[in-house]
């Protein structure tokens, strides 16, 4: 079985202007929603604060639940269904230690609802020390996984493919950031993950189109460098196209049966997984010529 | 690599072995008797999002060493100046921790300076000034020293909490440090998490003090606390109303003996009552010492506290001689057994704060054990039969890699105890996806060699040679963000890279080492011309 044959002539470079303006555009769109929603939405990981999951046995209204929390003193507590008589609290407030704070959570749950009513699921606090040091190394992680792959791409390729791959990278996690804005979804410890996966999986695929392209400039040194990279890109659009759907496929299954707690996960995951394709095909090689025009001494190239 | 297919086949039936036994114990608990004895039997560890438990940052104020050993030792030079005769006055602001020394003539402040410099090397002058004939002078503890008191304040709590939980009875806690005065805790398993947390966090100081009965408690309570006495609270809590009532007590500033010189504690029922309470012994120091202090204050009452809270202050009747003593106060059994296990633990030598605290139940971890199982096998099932479908015999032989892929993965898993966490299942299903994509640049890579005309032969070899340099620096690459990834994680994240770097590091491995071999069999074995690809 063949989706697609061996031989398809997209020119995928006259089309990378475009491509990049629907980029800009849709990050103009993340930028937008950012600004409308006061920045991203962090979550207690970064922000500070306290997240409780409870289940109660039998359905509980909303209303009650915030007139209990609101009794032991949370002020505006954020209530969020999370599965069948399940929910989710979240407040801003973590304090300084976290010593009490749960045991004052217990006992204005029982008092409102009696013991045993209900469960508590898990616990979160993060106090505003930790959400800053988090906050500090989720940033210093992506910006220097970056960092690494820019030196290998650039030591083991050229240094122009190292920038177009970086390039390509920044795109996918501000596509990524976009869309997550957009669905108003929460920036945690897991989102940061799944940022620095996107990152290893469209370098992933980026690697292979470059790959191409070396092979295929080394076997045809008089043919412009505009060519070479079209044709890699479509010699090699089958198998990106392939992984990229298995990959998607089984995204698509965690997403719907994988449990609520890795489905804003997953979530960035597959939007994440598009992006990345996408830049792969039409961002990142093309840059490698823009950076070529733009630099002429570049065109040696590697034996 | 090796040529012969022979030699390539029993390596990676040698490996695959291996991680079976490694994955026995984790697939079923009744292993016979001998492989116990001789083969692994750990199980692959759960994070505390899948078994459930207790993970906390702890912070530990370790400036507060440095401070509570600068009031020692001023306390220490206060006494040391008052027996040499040196005339001083000294002004504590306890608020500021600002100790400054007043003298009234030159000579005294040499005097001081000279005893400074040979018994306190570890104080240092922060401002010294003369002014209207008097001498002013400013301590604190020496920057050096400062910095060595904060680490060892760091060791030792470390330690004192590790004894805590070990005799709180937790199966595989984790306590280690972090940074430079965090320490990381995580118990596993535990159910009353707010107990834990208080055995962990309490600072267990305890002190043994006067009550100051020559001045009036009511002027103190107004505001005017006499000179080297302190208001404490006793709290007890009434049996029939469960309602905690607070009495405040007037009592000696100094402490006569610490909790350092405990040897044991252990809970007793008292006969009368049948209430529980917790008799400690003396080491042989502070036997001494008890005897000696309950020996000069028979009929004063001498009060015991914890952290700061009066628990009892019994009048002494009699001299107390052989070391033994008791806590009373209105514990519950829990209570009473938790205040013995951390006095016989130590007190921590500085207050420590919970900065994250982080507790799942088991039936969430349950819950997502099997959402996330069933989420991966139905992933597995399918980009199993995709390949079958694409690729025909070739895709086979990819889902064989694929399959293999998984054993080894977990094998891997079990043999260097990482942990698996929610994000990590997801990482393995991650990682059949990942896997498939190296089988997918070999099987494109060979479809062209064969489009251009070549031999089967030809086209396996190019196709694999070819593919070779791809797959490794797309793999690396990945590997890079990976490491990231785990070097930025905690918890859950660590275990979603650990799974994801040992999956690309094994899917190489499966999908270019293994899958050759079947095609070399099928080649030069089988003298197969044509194969579905």
């Amino acid at each position: 079985m063949e989706i697609i044959k061996v031989e398809t002539h997209i020119n995928f470079v006259r089309m990378m202007k475009s491509a990049v303006l629907v980029s800009i555009a849709v990050i103009a769109v993340g930028i937008a929603s950012l600004i409308w929603h006061g920045g991203p939405n962090f979550g207690i990981d970064f922000a500070g604060g306290t997240l409780i999951q409870i289940k109660f046995q039998q359905e509980t209204p909303t209303d009650k639940i915030r007139a209990a929390f609101k009794s032991m003193g949370f002020e505006g507590s954020i209530i969020q269904d999370f599965g069948p008589n399940e929910v989710i609290v979240r407040t801003a407030e973590s304090g300084a230690d976290a010593k009490e704070l749960t045991s004052r959570v217990e006992e204005a749950l029982s008092t409102a609802f009696g013991k045993g009513a209900y469960e508590l699921r898990r616990i979160e606090v993060v106090g505003p020390k930790v959400g800053r040091d988090l906050t500090r190394k989720a940033l210093l992680a992506i910006f220097f996984s970056w960092i690494g792959i820019l030196i290998y791409v650039g030591v083991r390729f050229e240094f122009r493919y190292a920038l177009g791959g970086i390039v390509a990278l920044i795109h996918d996690v501000l596509i990524t950031i976009t869309f997550l804005s957009l669905f108003n979804k929460e920036f945690d410890l897991n989102i940061v993950a799944a940022l620095l996966t996107i990152i290893g999986f469209s370098i992933n695929d980026t690697i292979v189109i470059f790959d191409r392209i070396r092979e295929n400039s080394r076997k045809n040194i008089r043919m412009p460098l505009m060519d070479i990279i079209n044709t890699s890109v479509n010699q090699t659009l089958s198998r990106t196209l392939l992984t990229s759907f298995t990959v998607f496929m089984v995204l698509l299954v965690l997403f719907f049966f994988g449990g609520s707690v890795i489905h804003d996960f997953t979530f960035a995951l597959l939007v994440g997984t598009i992006a990345g394709v996408y830049s792969t095909v039409f961002i990142a090689s093309p840059i490698v010529l823009l950076f070529e025009t733009i630099k002429p001494t570049g065109l040696k190239r590697k034996r | 690599m090796f040529k012969s297919i022979r030699i390539r086949a029993a390596v990676t039936i040698v490996i695959c072995l291996a991680s079976l036994v490694y994955l026995a114990p984790s697939l079923t608990s009744d292993l016979p008797d001998t492989w116990k004895n001789y083969l692994p039997t750990d199980k692959i560890h759960l994070g505390l999002d899948l078994q459930g438990g207790m993970h906390l940052v702890l912070e530990v104020q370790s400036a507060k060493a440095v401070e509570s050993t600068l009031e020692k030792t001023v306390g220490d030079l206060k006494e040391n100046l008052m027996d040499k005769r040196v005339r001083f006055k000294l002004r504590e602001r306890t608020k500021d921790r600002d100790f400054t020394f007043e003298f009234p003539d030159v000579a005294s402040r040499d005097d001081f300076d000279k005893i400074l410099k040979n018994d306190y090397p570890d104080l240092e002058t922060t401002t010294s000034e003369m002014a209207e004939g008097r001498g002013l002078v400013s301590l604190k503890i020496r920057d050096k020293r400062a910095a060595e008191i904060q680490k060892m304040a760091v060791e030792q709590s470390l330690e004192t909490i590790r004894n805590r939980v070990d005799q709180f009875g937790i199966t595989e806690p984790e306590i280690i440090p972090q940074g430079k005065d965090r320490i990381i805790v995580q118990l596993p398993g535990i159910k009353d998490t707010a107990r834990a947390k208080s055995l962990i966090g309490r600072t267990a100081l305890l002190e043994f003090k006067l009550v100051d009965e020559e001045h009036s408690l009511d002027e103190a309570l107004k505001g005017n606390v006499p000179e080297g006495s302190i208001v404490a609270y006793e709290s007890r809590m009434d049996r029939n109303s469960g309602r905690r009532t607070q009495t405040p007590l007037l009592l000696n500033g100094r402490t006569l003996l610490t909790g350092d010189a405990l040897e044991g504690a252990k809970v007793q029922i008292s006969d009368r009552f049948g209430e529980p309470h917790v008799s400690i012994k003396f080491n042989a120091q502070g036997a001494r010492d008890f005897d000696r202090i309950t020996g000069e204050n028979v009929k004063k009452r001498l009060a015991i506290v914890l952290d700061g809270l009066v628990h009892s202050a019994p009048v002494i009747q009699e001299r107390i001689s052989g070391g033994q003593a008791q806590i009373t106060g209105s514990f519950t059994m829990e209570e009473a057994s938790d205040l013995a296990i951390v006095l016989r633990a130590g007190a921590l030598p500085a207050p420590v704060n919970i900065l994250e605290e982080r507790t799942v139940g088991p039936s969430l971890g349950r819950d997502s054990i099997d959402k996330g199982t069933w989420a991966s096998v139905i992933a597995g099932i399918l980009i199993l039969m995709f390949m079958v479908l694409y690729y025909r015999l070739t895709g086979f032989i990819a889902d064989m890699a694929l399959v293999m892929n998984m054993l080894l993965l977990l094998g891997v898993m079990a043999a260097f105890k990482a942990t698996l966490t929610l994000p990590g299942i997801a990482g393995i299903a991650l990682t059949i996806g990942m896997a498939v994509d190296a089988n997918v640049l070999i099987n494109e890579r060979i479809r062209e060699e064969l489009h251009l005309g070549k031999t089967l032969r030809a086209a396996i070899e190019a196709g694999y040679t070819k593919a070779f340099l791809t797959i490794f620096d797309s793999n690396v690459t990945t590997l890079v963000a990976a490491l990231f990834l785990f070097g930025f994680g905690t918890g859950p994240v660590k275990g979603f890279a650990v799974t994801l770097t040992i999956g690309i590091v094994v899917s190489m491995f499966t999908a270019i080492f293994v899958t050759r071999i079947v095609f070399d069999y099928l080649i030069w074995n089988r003298r197969v011309e044509k194969i579905s690809i």
